[in-house]
């Protein structure tokens, strides 16, 4: 599908209805993560409603595009995603975290078909989507794989012994997107172990590497059609955001990695949203 | 005496009875799985040869893959593999799958119900000269309690080699437990073997006491049984293949019938075969225990078979400790 100038439009304007699921779900759970599910609605956005090959109707399609979430903790925005491209009904997301939802606080795969994988522990997903694409390899399948990862699960030893098998393999089919947003939950990513220089780590581990601003829909888009072109290698997009996205007094700040807006807050931050009106300014552009 | 429908090897108690380590029924066992179902894949962890991963690599080059020494991530690329359609087998040493990959064992293959079969070789004090790093001792308790893993530990390589294509066979997840050390291959190829079944070995007309042995160890519980016999002291010997799912009838039906029990493994005393045993009769039919052992401690280099007799887990210290048994008065 074309992406015209009105179907950015639509879908910058998916991507605020999407924060606004997030903010009221998290208030409802009264746990959770914020600043990262935030961060990460325009990516969720950009794949769920137009690079994934995939039918909301029937999840466990053979041929779709498998979707793996590595950091398991941002799983509102993926909760809230597949609600409005229509998974399962959008008020089901007030469900997060309760006895009995299939939202589980961190995602089980068993339990809500589309998820592909059941994660939380960090560094598990790059490993897993990279044998999704080695089978899928094998068996000359067309399916891609997309491994959505954050920047703090970097330090796990896991991610990099995935990254030398891909590497190796020059698994094309894979494509890695990492939430650049700088903070995990004892501070800076650069305070806490630094990452930098990232995108050498992973052109020296044989990668391909896009840099993108995050909150930029067609950007990451035309990143990741970028990745479907480089056939010798597997790609990761480091996708620079901004914890928080959205909503200004959170943005940037570390303390709201893992804690929810209480009832109070949520209401004041969906008005901030608001104000928005769907257009997402574009600090890297 | 010794069970006919076992259709045990005719050389049972000759010293020149066939001996093979275990993991060689990991060798052919998984070759006979990939030509039955394209399906399987065997993933290793730079110990082909040892691990017997290499047979099946001559056979299946394509679907043979080599990961380099990295067991995290061979636990967590198998479960993407099974994703995406394959009946993955991990075969590394147990001290390191599934000791070092626990948590993605865990997360990406328990909980996840992804059909991927966890092969621990070099499990037990057996493994000799290598020494306590490489003996893993704690394995059968790791995985006896993750929620939906099958535990096996078969007693010989003929019925590792069944275990192996039963497991391809077995939704959701499988743990195999092998061994270095050449041992007896006292079962035959028209020896039954399914899992969460057990296989009496050896029963006398009124046992004093229930002989039940996982692994390879089981050969020396048959020889202990045959000991006590010429002691005068009738046993029932009940080989334990599966550890979980517990063949419950066959274990308090021994039980029952002996009242005393004793169990034996080649792993820590503590949470592995004889604690799930112990965990049965405790609450459906309690009788007075002995659990054979490690006691809480770590293996060291040596010979396996002096090894073995160190730790106590040989024919005559198991002989001994049914004889203590016995004779405890409560």
């Amino acid at each position: 599908m074309a992406l015209t100038d009105e179907k950015i439009a639509e879908l910058e304007q998916t991507a605020e209805k999407i924060r606004e699921t997030i903010i009221g779900m998290l208030v409802a759970a009264g746990s959770g993560h914020t600043a990262g599910p935030l961060g990460m609605a325009d990516i969720f956005t950009a794949f769920y409603f137009h690079i994934l090959k995939h039918d909301p109707k029937n999840p466990d399609w053979e041929e779709r595009d498998r979707l793996v979430l590595s950091n398991g903790h941002i799983v509102p925005v993926r909760y809230a995603a597949m609600a409005h491209a229509g998974y399962f009904p959008i008020e089901e997301c007030a469900t997060l975290r309760k006895f009995g939802s299939r939202l589980q606080g961190h995602p089980e795969r068993i339990r809500l078909p589309g998820l592909e994988t059941t994660s939380g522990p960090l560094g598990e997903g790059l490993s897993q989507a990279t044998g999704m694409a080695y089978a899928f390899r094998m068996d000359g399948r067309r399916e891609r794989v997309y491994c959505l990862v954050s920047d703090g699960e970097q330090e796990a030893g896991n991610t990099w012994e995935a990254a030398l098998f891909a590497g190796k393999h020059k698994l094309s089919n894979l494509t890695a997107v990492m939430d650049r947003n700088n903070i995990q939950i004892d501070g800076m990513t650069e305070d806490v172990m630094p990452l930098e220089p990232i995108a050498d780590k992973y052109r020296a581990f044989n990668w391909h590497v896009i840099e993108v601003n995050g909150h930029d829909i067609p950007a990451c888009i035309a990143a990741v059609e970028e990745a479907q072109a480089i056939y010798e290698k597997p790609t990761m997009i480091i996708a620079h955001t901004i914890p928080g996205k959205g909503v200004p007094e959170i943005e940037f700040d570390y303390r709201w990695h893992g804690k929810p807006p209480t009832a109070e807050e949520g209401k004041r931050f969906l008005k901030e949203l608001r104000t928005l009106q769907g257009k997402v300014p574009n600090e890297y552009a | 005496m010794q069970n006919a429908n076992a259709h045990l090897s005719e050389k049972i108690f000759s010293s020149d009875i066939e001996q093979a380590p275990t993991r060689d029924g990991f060798g052919t066992g998984s070759v006979e799985a990939g030509k039955s179902d394209a399906r399987v894949v065997v993933l290793c962890a730079d110990l082909a040869e040892s691990t017997r991963a290499e047979k099946f690599q001559n056979e299946f080059p394509d679907r043979f893959v080599e990961v380099g020494v990295s067991e995290q991530n061979m636990a967590t690329l198998a479960s993407g593999m099974a994703a995406a359609g394959k009946i993955p087998f991990i075969a590394s040493y147990a001290a390191f799958s599934p000791g070092r990959n626990y948590e993605q064992i865990r997360t990406t293959i328990a909980l996840n119900e992804m059909p991927v079969k966890v092969c621990g070789m070099h499990a037990g004090v057996s493994v000799g000269p290598d020494g306590a790093t490489h003996q893993m001792l704690e394995d059968i308790g790791l995985m006896r309690m993750l929620p939906g893993m099958t535990v096996i530990a078969p007693g010989d390589a003929e019925e590792a080699r069944k275990a192996v294509v039963v497991a391809a066979k077995t939704n959701g997840p499988v743990y195999i437990r092998f061994g270095r050390a050449a041992t007896p291959v006292f079962t035959t190829a028209d020896t039954p073997f399914e899992i969460g079944k057990a296989l009496m070995l050896w029963e006398s007309t009124e046992p004093k006491v229930a002989i039940l042995s996982t692994g390879s160890l089981s050969y020396a519980a048959l020889a202990a049984a045959q000991q006590l016999e010429q002691e005068g002291v009738g046993s029932v010997v009940l080989h334990v293949p599966t550890i979980k799912p517990l063949d419950a009838e066959a274990i308090i039906s021994a039980a029952s019938r002996a009242g005393r029990v004793l169990t034996v493994e080649e792993h820590q005393a503590m949470g592995g075969f004889g604690s799930a045993v112990a965990e049965l009769l405790a609450e459906r039919h309690p009788v007075p225990m002995k659990i054979l052992g490690i006691a809480d401690e770590f293996g060291q280099s040596g010979e396996p078979d002096e090894l073995l007799k160190h730790y106590g887990l040989d024919a005559g210290n198991i002989a001994d400790a049914a004889q203590t048994l016995i004779a405890l008065v409560y």
